[in-house]
């Protein structure tokens, strides 16, 4: 079903929002604009490590915390496989994996993943084209 | 604490058949379940002060409350709307509690209803409730509610030894209770098997694993006075709030649950020992399993086997959700964790029929909003 054929007030909140504003201060490789590179952030002061950007640290508050790139190889913390798709891009893909991956510099994510992933298991990061958007895919090493 | 030794008091509770109700609006369902909640408080529309309701997903307005207070008829001197996912309902209950403890107000309508099921396409109920994930690192990726919860769940049973039969246990529970309750959205016994091979949804999460989608609504009349023939005592209200996010969590084993409800039981003096009927959310079998081991209504890992030895039967040691829970009774948004407390009124004072447990003096009542990211806790009282 298409966004235009439905009730107005059951829109998503998110097409009315520029969901990017903040993390167009990411080089425009992250992968959430596009690109293939996983981004994360790490506070000079308090050495705290997250994946959500922000300008600024969310545990001592620090304004000036460094962007650095993963090397995007971590360990599978989680794990569901979907099979009722949220709308028709998806739902031509099920059953798909979504994951909740330990990066190994110390931040989670959640991505898509090969379909036999289990918990504990080592993963490596790579991209792919799906529902016409850029998707972080983890495999097993 | 502010409210300590303070207590208001629960006079009327009011609650709709949930299920598919065609033809219903939200404002419809919101003044059917007012003026039940009226009725069985015995006060007029006019004795009330202040009005507090949800939100409802086929009616997002930006100011429900004087919507509804229009529509019903009424002039309150306060009035607003509260949103916190699943646990508006609770908090919407915990705030009419502070609002009569600071003396702003005298008697509270709260109010909640939705035409959750009948209102929209289910696709897009589905997408506009996968919006609690987070707009740019998640919901991109083809969540749906169920799958936040499959995550949860993939985990904890992974720590816990939990099974999928395990998780089901607390389906059959939920429908068992339910089949007693004829304004129940299902009624007709499930057994474990079933369960088990039930649609798939989001592994491990199969169709009766999840919560339906339910038009309904519910509201409660809550008064700084024991007046009318059915009042009951709020004791105790906390809440806690996590990530709101499931990437953004740092473990999903200890969720707050336990720390709000601790605080609740303390605010009305009062332990986990005390607490006769048990109201728990149970959007997800695995909601249920890991809110009631958190909260140490069961031990780690040992939910489903007490379901299972009927534990939580009526008139076994923790009566639980003896309506059927968001599992069976329905989930109407707002006016779903709602429903769990007009039970309990219903329980404590004597007048829930078939579902009547022998003893529910000290109840607990826990709700939970987004994925087990916010967090509220309330202990009512009875023996007014």
């Amino acid at each position: 079903m298409s966004h235009s054929t439905e009730p107005k007030n059951s829109q998503p909140l998110q097409s009315a929002l520029p969901s990017h504003t903040l993390v167009q201060r990411l080089s425009p490789h992250d992968w959430t604009l596009g690109g293939e590179v996983l981004h994360y952030q790490r506070c000079p002061e308090c050495a705290h490590t997250w994946y959500f950007y922000r300008s600024f640290c969310p545990s001592c508050g620090f304004d000036h915390p460094e962007v650095h790139t993963s090397r995007a190889r971590g360990v599978v913390y989680t794990h569901t496989t979907v099979y009722r798709a949220p709308d028709a891009r998806f739902r031509e893909l099920t059953p798909y994996k979504l994951v909740l991956v330990d990066l190994d510099e110390g931040f989670r994510m959640m991505a898509h993943g090969q379909k036999d992933l289990l918990i504990g298991e080592q993963v490596a990061l790579s991209f792919k084209k799906i529902a016409d958007q850029q998707i972080p895919y983890f495999e097993k090493i | 604490m502010g409210t300590q030794n303070k207590v208001s008091f629960l006079i009327g509770s009011g609650l709709t058949p949930y299920g598919k109700l065609e033809g219903s609006s939200t404002l419809d369902l919101m003044a059917e379940a007012a003026k039940r909640a009226l009725n069985d408080s015995g006060l007029k529309r006019t004795d009330i002060d202040a009005l507090i309701c949800g939100y409802s997903t086929t009616l997002p307005h930006l100011m429900l409350a004087t919507v509804f207070a229009e529509y019903f008829g009424i002039k309150p001197s306060y009035a607003h709307c509260v949103q916190s996912g699943g646990a508006t309902g609770f908090t919407l209950v915990m705030l009419a509690h502070q609002l009569i403890a600071s003396g702003a107000a005298k008697r509270v309508l709260v109010v909640s209803g939705e035409n959750r099921l009948t209102g929209q396409s289910r696709d897009s109920a589905v997408q506009v409730l996968a919006q609690v994930g987070h707009p740019t690192y998640e919901v991109p990726l083809g969540p749906i509610i169920p799958a936040y919860y499959g995550l949860l769940a993939n985990r904890y049973m992974h720590e816990h030894k939990i099974s999928e039969a395990d998780l089901a246990e607390l389906a059959v529970l939920m429908r068992k209770h339910a089949c007693l309750h004829p304004g129940a959205q299902f009624n007709q016994a499930i057994t474990v098997q079933e369960v088990l091979d039930s649609k798939p949804i989001a592994a491990p999460l199969k169709m009766l694993d999840c919560c339906p989608m339910s038009d309904g609504g519910c509201a409660f009349v809550i008064s700084d006075q024991a007046v009318g023939g059915h009042p009951i005592k709020i004791t105790g209200s906390a809440q806690h709030h996590n990530e709101q996010h499931v990437s953004a969590l740092s473990n999903l084993s200890t969720f707050g649950a336990r720390a709000s409800t601790q605080r609740a039981l303390a605010d009305a003096g009062r332990t986990l020992e005390d607490v006769e009927y048990a109201a728990i959310y149970d959007s997800f079998t695995i909601t249920l399993t890991i809110l009631l081991e958190e909260i140490g209504l069961a031990p780690r890992g040992q939910a489903a086997r007490l379901a299972r030895e009927g534990h939580f039967d009526a008139n076994a040691k923790m009566p639980l959700n003896l309506h059927g829970g968001l599992l069976s009774y329905g989930h109407s948004g707002v006016a779903g964790a709602m429903a769990h407390l007009a039970e309990a009124h219903l329980q404590m004072t004597g007048r829930a029929g078939a579902r009547q447990t022998n003893k529910a003096g000290v109840s607990l009542l826990h709700g939970d909003g987004g994925v087990l990211s916010s967090h509220v806790s309330l202990v009512l009282e009875g023996g007014v």
